[in-house]
């Protein structure tokens, strides 16, 4: 594939990912802030969060695990990972912090366990799309082109 | 979002900027603001931390960050000038970020803008009651950082409004203009633009305080090095001699008037009163993070309203802050300011480190005669027999102020000079230009250390009453005795 063709590739994989929500404006905030100075700076805030969310949900998994299960521990990870994944724009995994939160009030183990298999799933469904994503535009680079920029309306 | 806010000068020192005057028009802030703002960022998510740096530094802010409230909190107390607003997360392991907003409005009065992803009206309510200027729903968009300015630029507006408010304004051809310069060349250091606004502000006309002077006098400008000199010349005298006639002597401010030095004067004893009416730290604030010194007041009740403990707290303050400050004492009318809360009174000013000023205090408190002269709340009691509060309560009485001397002297072990330094100025309208004062005699030093102290605190106070909503407020009332001094008589008129 010659560079423009890697480019047209990206977009339409990236507008795949706004399509079916994987990511919202905020993903755009960050492409926006990469420039010159600062030009992996979309890689490596994506990167920081997935070591990151990685941690959040050990964590989360081992607190619904105690015996005595503390939920407002569980509700303060499930806050941090709704947080850090609203600030990257990774729509659906906040989404599914927002649902978990509501059960963490109800205090429902078996309901929380549940919505942290999603939290998962959704969480690697991302990390997935994601990581695609880069690994085209490293291609794009590598052929000598740039990676084109999306509008915010787009 | 790059390249909109040119900045051709990176930090460019004051002096540089306050001659050239680049200003904007309408505006009093200089040409390259808000380019520079210095952000301190807290949030314990290091992703939301790298994103929120990034954003900051495309907005040209210089940008601090921390993943602590701890470390904030001490970043803040060891750089007092060092920052211009705070930007939190409300949700943070080691702290509430609330309770860090309270902190540092406590201790330093920068506006603090708190973040969370929660937007729930409840937490949003909580940042408006705990005294936060703003409240970011994450995630947060750089358009909305653009902004942040504004609310560095608003606090100094209203405080700035506020000494023009209580001071004679306008007109400031009689005044030396060349000595601000020199002021702001020391400031300059600190990178604080506010300096030049506050100039900037020192120059336009300002409303006239209805005072009890029913002449028409020439308009002064009360600015920082005039209130300083000011200050230094009533220090100079003693409060009990500080005529105005001497103190317009020592400050030998040509075109400067009796009457001028005498409503100022008035103005400065209203202060020093109102700073006495200070309200009891309310328990339970700050402790963790009160050096032991300032842990060791505990339960320490209000000494007729002076709140020892916030301005021991308080206590450190640079002489460059000091004259700052110094210049914007005086609301025009004495009656709220007795039940302004201590939190109030602590939020408006930048610190030291405030165990180094400690340790002076120990120090000065062992030698009380000498001639040590802090700009701060030297002498500031660390400690206070409730006995000796009971005693100087009691002594609150007209022309029985440096009754508070005799307690002093009894061997409260760290009774500062501030106490004794209260009571006279509660009862300040006496004082001065009356020969038939019964008072005795304070050590001169002891009366600079309490003056500054009581400037401080009025900093402190009248700034306190700027903010509302300040959340820990507790508003106990005056004492009797002070309220009845406080009644609003001005006898000065005969001066």
């Amino acid at each position: 594939m010659d560079v423009v063709q890697l480019q047209s590739r990206l977009s339409e994989y990236l507008k795949s990912l706004f399509n079916d929500g994987t990511l919202d404006g905020q993903f755009l905030q960050l492409q926006q802030l990469q420039d010159e100075s600062n030009p992996d700076f979309v890689v490596e805030v994506v990167t920081l969060f997935f070591s990151d969310s990685e941690k959040l949900l050990d964590d989360l998994s081992s607190s619904l695990e105690q015996p005595n299960v503390d939920f407002r521990k569980v509700d303060a990870y499930v806050h941090q990972l709704k947080g850090s994944s609203s600030s990257i724009g990774a729509q659906r995994v906040k989404n599914a912090c927002i649902a978990f939160r509501g059960l963490c009030e109800e205090q429902s183990i078996p309901a929380c366990l549940r919505c942290l298999q999603l939290v998962k799933q959704e969480y690697l469904y991302a990390k997935n799309k994601l990581e695609t994503l880069f690994k085209l535009e490293k291609q794009v680079v590598a052929a000598g082109g740039s990676i084109p920029s999306l509008d915010a309306g787009s | 979002m790059r390249g909109e806010l040119n900045l051709s000068c990176g930090k460019v020192s004051l002096l540089a900027s306050t001659s050239s005057c680049a200003w904007k028009s309408a505006e009093m802030v200089p040409d390259w603001f808000p380019a520079g703002l210095r952000v301190l960022v807290v949030d314990d998510d290091p992703t939301c931390l790298m994103i929120l740096e990034k954003m900051l530094k495309t907005c040209q802010y210089e940008v601090t960050t921390c993943n602590r409230a701890e470390i904030a909190l001490s970043s803040l107390r060891n750089n007092r000038n060092g920052f211009d607003v705070v930007l939190s997360d409300v949700h943070m392991p080691d702290m509430d970020g609330f309770k860090l907003l309270e902190y540092i409005g406590l201790e330093m009065d920068l506006p603090v803008i708190m973040m969370s992803v929660d937007d729930g009206k409840h937490v949003v309510m909580k940042g408006v009651t705990h005294g936060a200027c703003d409240f970011l729903i994450k995630p947060i968009r750089i358009e909305a950082l653009k902004n942040i300015w504004q609310h560095v630029v608003r606090k100094r507006k209203n405080e700035w409004k506020e000494l023009e408010q209580s001071g004679s304004a306008e007109d400031g051809d009689q005044l030396p203009k060349h000595s601000e310069d020199v002021d702001y060349s020391s400031t300059a250091n600190e990178g604080t633009w506010k300096n030049v606004k506050r100039r900037k502000d020192e120059d336009e006309d300002g409303e006239e305080r209805d005072d009890t002077s029913t002449l028409k006098k020439p308009r002064v400008v009360w600015s920082v090095e005039l209130h300083q000199q000011f200050v230094v010349a009533v220090n100079q005298l003693g409060i009990d001699k500080a005529f105005p006639k001497k103190i317009l002597e020592l400050m030998n401010v040509p075109g400067l008037t009796r009457e001028n030095v005498a409503s100022h004067l008035q103005k400065y004893r209203l202060y020093l009163r109102r700073l006495s009416g200070v309200s009891q730290h309310p328990a339970g604030v700050g402790n963790p993070f009160l050096s032991p010194q300032e842990a060791a007041f505990g339960p320490i009740s209000s000494l007729n309203g002076l709140d020892l403990q916030a301005l021991v707290a308080s206590g450190q303050l640079s002489t460059q802050s000091l004259a700052f400050q110094a210049s914007r004492f005086g609301r025009s009318s004495p009656k709220s300011g007795i039940s302004v809360s201590v939190l109030d009174q602590r939020s408006m000013f930048s610190f030291d480190n405030s165990n180094l000023r400690f340790g002076e205090m120990q120090q000065s408190q062992q030698n009380p005669n000498s001639n040590k002269q802090t700009n701060l709340l030297h002498g500031i009691p660390t400690n206070m027999e409730p006995k000796q509060l009971a005693t100087l309560q009691q002594s609150a009485k007209p022309f029985s102020s440096f009754n508070v001397q005799v307690v002093v002297s009894q061997g409260a072990p760290s009774n500062g000079s501030l106490i004794q330094i209260t009571q006279p100025q509660l009862r300040g309208q006496k004082l001065g230009e009356s020969s038939t004062s019964h008072v005795p005699r304070l050590p001169a030093n002891v009366s600079q250390s309490a003056l500054q102290s009581q400037v401080a605190g009025e900093v402190m106070l009248r700034n306190g009453m700027t903010e509302n909503g300040r959340g820990l407020g507790q508003n106990h009332p005056p004492q009797t005795s002070l309220a009845a001094s406080y009644s609003g008589a001005t006898p000065w008129k005969s001066l």
